[in-house]
């Protein structure tokens, strides 16, 4: 066994109800390290065969819940969840921060596999090794905040009970479904304190097609053990020391950018990205601050940095309107993507969102795309179950988000996300309402535009990406720099937040990695061969799509075509990506990863890594 | 020691997170209550001193503290209680390191100190209410 692996996994098949241990060989964990990497290796060889036929919403379709021998040791906990995705019909790696990866550890596993499906609504509850199917229908059609103060309520009586002379139990870590996974809207989230969430890849709706409510953990052993216990407390502090200079993350978390991102680099979604610049002050940092804060520090155990912070309406129209601070994207997708320019409005619609389990970013998206349609005069009231889409109009927004959240009326055809509507509204009105679809392979792009070239993204990031429009995982050169999604699946397999691995020195990650397992892996070895491994088979799987959405990468290796109309306004008006750069780089790519000209693996680098059976698999698309 | 996550800082409800931690009251019921005398109390800081190797587990000092505050060290063999870190507390000293300043040493002084041994669940409430106001009785 190696170090720093609690060395078992729980399997859950939810349609038998039998739960058993199982362990993976050194090998496979030595080469796909945990989380995503792991994720991709499990679902190619349990679902590879025959992935094109495995309706991601079925109970074929594999549910992981993933750590990685780094969570809990590196400040900053997370769980990368998994499976075939909804809305990319490939693998997403899909992160969430909060305990629940490290109780898990804590139980005594390094992730769950939920296989099945449930035949009426269920959460499983893990305390160490005692695991239980139970009852959710008394959660089932709660929202996030009452589905998070019953099952934590529920889960310390029963502890109690259990254990009556333990004193008091910390409350379990949990995941959750909030309405909208329940009926598997393909923009759900899987959830965990309130406003958390794993967005993209849709496997709230995964969750939610299995009928598994909720997930709680508690766990009370120790991490598993590390190789060298001295050296891997001597690298937290570097992480720690690294994050206490990081100010402005730990003073506002991302939401600083709200402004800046708006204004100086130009890159921020405005009315469905039909503009990246406002200068809207109102949406500066400390007006949010002044406004909505009411407690400065919310963190995950942990963690060094605190990026979260306690909004709260105050007063007026939406008072009580309570969650976490707008995070960056938060901000701009219910902020000014939809026309809306008030702390208080944006806190309202995130703390709705976060209350229906619905992703920030794709549901801010295709509500956008919706409001676009209805400001073109494609989509009517009528269309719209009434609702006058007007941009700026959070209570419409919120209309409508309740509408996609239980699929009613014009909501449930939105529930298919940006790219599955965009299909669909085109065929009801016979337009090509796609070139308003601002998304990459089934996925929407995050709020970091590319068109001012001033954000971090740059102009293949998410025409190239595996994860599509993701932005936490964006492809790039050169393949070991900061903006390759190699280095991103490194921080997603050892699962822990990335936010404290911004500015450590670069080797930092893997000496943590050396430390805790025992073993030598280098910067140079991840990229060129166990990350490349990874890429490769989740560009595999993404190609052979299905069942219902295919992506060629002569069409689909591309950015929205919103993002090639010329910037209309602020310091970069008249910017634009450029067609001819975009390919050039793309074949640039293509060939630093190992892809022939139409963007499939070659079997030479394929053979290389040792994916025989991948190569023979891609034979049928070559 | 390895980490774990059983600390014991509670956030029953999101955003409401707090430590819970031995208040040295000034009739310490605790030892009271301890049938086998593994509790004593520490002369310089007053703090609560746990002898396991005394303690049988019997879970009585728990119920004895008005803030159920000691707990069982997950081997369910001896109890756990804050011992102020024999006057050099460490949760302080990381505290302030990360410039949170959250927590401070504060000398001894003529207050009731067993006001502050409360449940989580009268601390949450407490928290909630401020934070929250009269929204936090939906997330009780
Ligand atoms: S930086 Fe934020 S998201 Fe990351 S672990 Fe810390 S509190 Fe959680
Ligand atoms: S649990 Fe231990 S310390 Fe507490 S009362 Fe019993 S014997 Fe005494
Ligand atoms: S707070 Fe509890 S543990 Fe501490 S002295 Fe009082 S009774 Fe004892
Ligand atoms: S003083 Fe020491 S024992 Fe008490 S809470 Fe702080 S670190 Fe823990």
């Amino acid at each position: 066994m190696i170090l720093g692996y609690a060395g078992k996994f729980l399997e859950v098949n939810l349609s038998t109800e039998k739960i058993k241990e199982v362990t993976l060989r050194d090998e496979v964990l030595k080469d796909y390290v945990g989380g995503r990497g792991l994720a991709t290796k499990i679902l190619w060889d349990r679902l590879g065969k025959k992935w094109e036929k495995i309706e991601p919403l079925g109970p074929v379709n594999i549910l992981l819940f993933l750590t990685g021998p780094l969570t809990g040791y590196f400040p900053g906990g997370r769980i990368c969840v998994s499976g075939k995705s909804p809305q990319s019909s490939g693998v997403v790696g899909s992160t969430v921060g909060g305990e629940f990866g490290i109780e898990l550890r804590c139980a005594g596993y390094d992730g769950i596999i939920v296989t099945g499906e449930a035949k009426k609504p269920v959460y499983l509850f893990v305390k160490d090794s005692d695991i239980e199917i139970r009852d959710a229908k008394h959660v089932w059609g709660k929202d996030a905040k009452q589905t998070v103060r019953i099952l934590t309520k529920e889960c310390r009586k029963i502890l109690k009970k259990r254990f009556p002379i333990y004193g008091e139990w910390k409350e379990p870590a949990i995941l959750y479904i909030g309405p909208a996974g329940e009926n598997i809207v393909r923009t759900a989230v899987v959830a965990a304190k309130w406003a958390h969430a794993a967005g993209y890849g849709g496997y709230g709706a995964v969750m939610g097609s299995k009928k598994l409510k909720a997930i709680a953990v508690k766990g009370t052993g120790p991490l598993p053990p590390v190789a060298n216990l001295k050296r891997v407390e001597r690298l937290i502090k570097v992480v720690n020391d690294n994050a206490y200079e990081a100010e402005l993350w730990r003073r506002w978390g991302t939401g600083a950018a709200g402004y800046e991102v708006g204004a100086k680099t130009s890159s921020e979604p405005v009315r469905n990205w039909q503009d990246e610049w406002h200068d809207e002050k109102s949406f500066g940092v400390d007006q949010f601050e002044n406004r909505v804060w009411i407690k400065q520090f919310w963190s995950d155990f942990g963690c060094p940095t605190c990026c979260l912070k306690v909004a709260m309406v105050k007063d007026g129209k939406f008072k009580g309107a309570i969650t976490d601070n707008p995070d960056y994207e938060m901000q701009a997708y219910l902020g000014p993507n939809l026309g809306i320019f008030t702390p208080e409005e944006n806190v309202f619609i995130a703390a709705l969102i976060d209350d229906l389990g619905l992703c920030g970013i794709q549901t801010g998206n295709v509500m956008g795309f919706a409001a676009e349609l209805f400001q073109r005069g494609i989509l009517t009231k009528k269309d719209l179950d009434g609702i006058e889409l007007k941009w700026g109009d959070a209570e419409a927004f919120a209309a409508l988000a309740r509408k996609i959240a239980f699929r009613k009326g014009i909501g449930d055809l939105l529930a298919e996300g940006t790219y599955r509507s965009a299909l669909k509204i085109g065929k009801m009105k016979n337009l090509d309402v796609l070139q308003y679809a601002v998304q990459s392979k089934g996925i929407s792009i995050g709020a970091h535009g590319i068109r001012s070239g001033k954000d971090y993204p740059g102009i293949i990031s998410y025409a190239c990406s595996v994860q599509g429009g993701d932005h936490t995982s964006t492809a790039g050169l050169p393949l070991d720099g900061g903006g390759s999604e190699l280095m991103e699946i490194f921080n997603d397999s050892g699962v822990y937040c990335n936010f404290n691995s911004f500015g450590i020195p670069r080797n930092v990650r893997f000496d943590f990695y050396n430390a805790t397992t025992g073993l030598k892996l280098t910067r140079k070895e991840w990229v060129s061969t166990k990350a490349l491994k990874v890429l490769q088979l989740q560009r595999a799987m993404l190609l052979f799509g299905g069942p219902d959405q295919k992506w060629n990468p002569k069409i689909h290796d591309s950015n929205p075509p919103r993002f090639y109309d010329p910037l209309p306004s602020g310091p970069y008006k008249g910017k634009t990506a450029d067609e001819g750069r975009v390919e050039k780089y793309k074949k640039r790519y293509y060939k630093a990863v190992g892809w022939d000209k139409n963007g499939i693996p070659r079997s030479e680098i394929l053979r290389k890594l040792g994916l025989e059976d991948v190569d023979r698999a891609l034979e049928k698309i070559r | 020691m390895a980490r774990s996550i059983e600390n014991k800082s509670f956030h029953a409800v999101p955003g409401v997170d707090f430590p819970h931690f031995c208040a040295q009251c000034e009739d310490y019921p605790c030892v009271k209550a301890c049938p086998v005398e593994a509790l004593s109390i520490a002369n310089k800081t007053g703090a609560v001193i746990v002898d396991a190797e005394k303690c049988i587990a019997c879970g009585k000092c728990i119920n004895a503290c008005p803030g159920r505050i000691p707990h069982m060290h997950p081997n369910g063999k001896f109890i756990l209680i804050c011992d102020l870190c024999a006057g050099e507390p460490q949760c302080v000293k990381v505290c302030r390191e990360g410039e949170w300043n959250v927590l401070k040493r504060v000398s001894r002084g003529n207050r009731s100190y067993g006001l502050y041994a409360r449940t989580p669940e009268e601390i949450t409430r407490d928290l909630a209410l401020k934070m929250y106001g009269e929204k936090a009785e939906e997330f009780l």
